[in-house]
């Protein structure tokens, strides 16, 4: 019996799954395809590396343009790497709901025994997997191209700041992906619009510190904002004196953003889910 | 031919702007392209401590702003496609009516010309009300704003037919090729930079480009002295910078016929048509 019912319990690949088991082979389950599309499809390296690499190219060709200081063109390099992250919480966490309904998957998720989250953890997992891959490529090359010289002060709060930057984003994208469950086509736009301005108000390509205190701190709700800030201030000679708060507070205040996020997305959810049951919303096409 | 035209310019409107209510359309058609020309003013700003009336201020700004239509045009006819036989998967249906398909994605593109217009005059008009930016309709050389402006929306319209054609064959990102093309013209092109600022070997790609010589008419009608101000086509005169872009057009023109010939061809035969990959 390889899969279905025995006892009232359900099975899977052959093996008795429930509790943690089950959530825990959920969540690889949905996050293989994620993993394995880096082997089976290679055209990825052209349109996840290279086409962010372009968008970079030209930031940077601007600030050299205007004779700017050789660590902006680093903070750019950076800006650029970390926002593959954030467009990969976009797309593929938030509006991937949207994609599964469209092509009929979500309501095989919904049936299945599997928890909701434990996709949405799947779902995070691979793409975090796939995005640092692209992401340290955009770096390394980036930092060949224009000869980006680190300064790197501290191991330990760079990856505290980095990791916990991924967590606070990713957990941010499964709440996304949970009131995205509502929307239709206009879900696609709104994504859209998320892109230009959070870069903007995160310092993407330039230090958050150019702006006031309280618009910074106001854009610090998205996680890339501080771990822009934080890492930025770790990897270069002059990014503490360019930084908007103290390191620790940086990477304290992401470890905060972590949790609300993931409780989050937890509690949105049970709601959205149960919401959009009820509004018969989630086999529903509106392209 | 024309009833194709203007029923996929109706459409494309339609597509573009009734998924939201008309104020919520109008904040993004502003927040959108504000927001993408704000990354640059900031990094402006911050390099050169707020010298926006200089000439290097203007060359950026208005390359960044005119580029929108590069992104909309070309590559929204190109998505067009990938909507058509993904999404709503209307593409057959435009194939059995008696529509001219290459019209009808120029139609498509005409939308997107229109949606477009709104956000680059918001753009302007926000450049010249809070960044000094000198452009004055008073000032502007309408002479060589307005033929600028029609050949360059047609040899956009034509390197979107092109993309589009190679979308018809191709399953995957094909929803990516649009966005990649604009993204590596926004930087071969010296869009927001001078070419001179390019690695010597990258500069004659830009230098091929009709998108270049566009920017760089757009840039001289709107605000003089950008002319002078880089060497990069400063030797080129106005009467011979269009007549250059109205060759490159015409090239770029009998390009997409042949690739749209070919592509079409490719796609009938091979039953691509109605593909839906689900990528």
């Amino acid at each position: 019996m390889a899969d279905g019912t025995r006892g009232g319990r359900w099975t899977v690949g052959g093996g008795r799954s429930s509790g943690w088991r089950l959530f825990a082979r959920t969540a690889l389950a949905r996050a293989y395809p994620r993993l394995i599309m880096n082997v089976r499809e290679k055209w990825w390296m052209v349109f996840d590396i290279l086409l962010p690499l372009v968008a970079v190219c030209a930031y940077v060709f601007v600030y050299r343009a205007n004779n700017a200081p050789a660590d902006l063109i680093g903070f750019v390099i950076i800006g650029g790497a970390m926002s593959a992250y954030w467009m990969n919480v976009l797309w593929a966490m938030g509006n991937q709901l949207f994609w599964e309904k469209e092509t009929g998957n979500l309501a095989l998720y919904i049936m299945a025994p599997g928890s909701m989250m434990a996709i949405l953890l799947g779902m995070a997992l691979g793409g975090m997997f796939t995005t640092t891959v692209r992401a340290a490529s955009i770096l390394a090359i980036g930092s060949l191209l224009f000869d980006v010289h680190f300064a790197v002060s501290s191991v330990p709060l760079l990856a505290a700041a980095f990791v916990l930057a991924l967590v606070a984003l990713y957990g941010m994208g499964m709440m996304f992906a949970s009131m995205f469950l509502l929307l239709g086509r206009e879900g696609w736009h709104l994504v859209n619009l998320a892109q230009e301005p959070v870069f903007l108000l995160s310092g993407t390509f330039f230090p958050i510190r150019s702006f006031n205190f309280w618009v910074a701190a106001g854009a610090s709700i998205v996680p890339l904002t501080l771990a822009l800030d934080a890492i930025r201030q770790l990897s270069f000679a002059s990014g503490a004196a360019s930084g908007f708060l103290d390191v620790r507070t940086e990477v304290a205040a992401l470890a905060g953003l972590s949790v609300v996020f993931l409780v989050a997305a937890r509690i949105s959810l049970r709601q959205l889910e149960r919401l959009a049951i009820a509004e018969g919303r989630l086999t529903e096409s509106r392209a | 031919m024309w009833a194709s035209l203007k029923t996929a310019t109706w459409l494309g409107w339609q597509i573009e702007s009734n998924w939201a209510s008309p104020a919520l359309f109008a904040l993004y058609s502003i927040v959108k392209p504000l927001t993408s020309a704000a990354i640059l003013v900031v990094m402006f700003g911050i390099v050169t401590e707020g010298n926006f009336g200089s000439t290097a201020f203007s060359y950026m700004y208005i390359g960044n702003a005119f580029y929108m239509y590069v992104g909309a045009v070309m590559a929204g006819m190109a998505q067009a496609v990938v909507d058509d036989r993904e999404r709503f998967r209307t593409l057959k249906s435009m194939y059995v009516a008696p529509v001219n398909i290459p019209m009808y994605l120029m139609g498509r593109g005409v939308a997107r010309f229109l949606t477009t217009t709104l956000s680059v005059a918001i753009t302007l008009a926000f450049g010249v009300a809070f960044l000094q930016l000198q452009v004055s309709p008073s000032t502007v050389r309408w002479g060589l704003f307005l033929p600028a402006l029609v050949v360059g929306i047609a040899m956009l319209a034509t390197l979107g037919l092109t993309l589009a054609s190679i979308v018809l064959v191709i399953a995957h990102n094909s929803w990516l090729v649009g966005e990649a093309v604009a993204a590596a013209l926004y930087l071969f092109c010296g869009a927001v930079f001078p070419l001179e600022v390019l690695p010597w070997w990258v500069r004659p790609v830009g230098y091929l480009m009709p998108v270049t010589y566009w920017l760089e008419a757009v840039r001289r009608s709107l605000v003089g002295g950008v002319a002078t101000e880089y060497p990069t086509l400063a030797s080129i005169g106005d009467v011979q910078l269009l007549v250059l872009l109205g060759v490159l057009t015409v090239g770029s023109g009998a390009i997409a016929a042949a690739t749209f010939s070919r592509c079409d061809r490719l796609a009938r035969e091979r039953g691509l048509i109605d593909r839906t990959t689900n990528y």
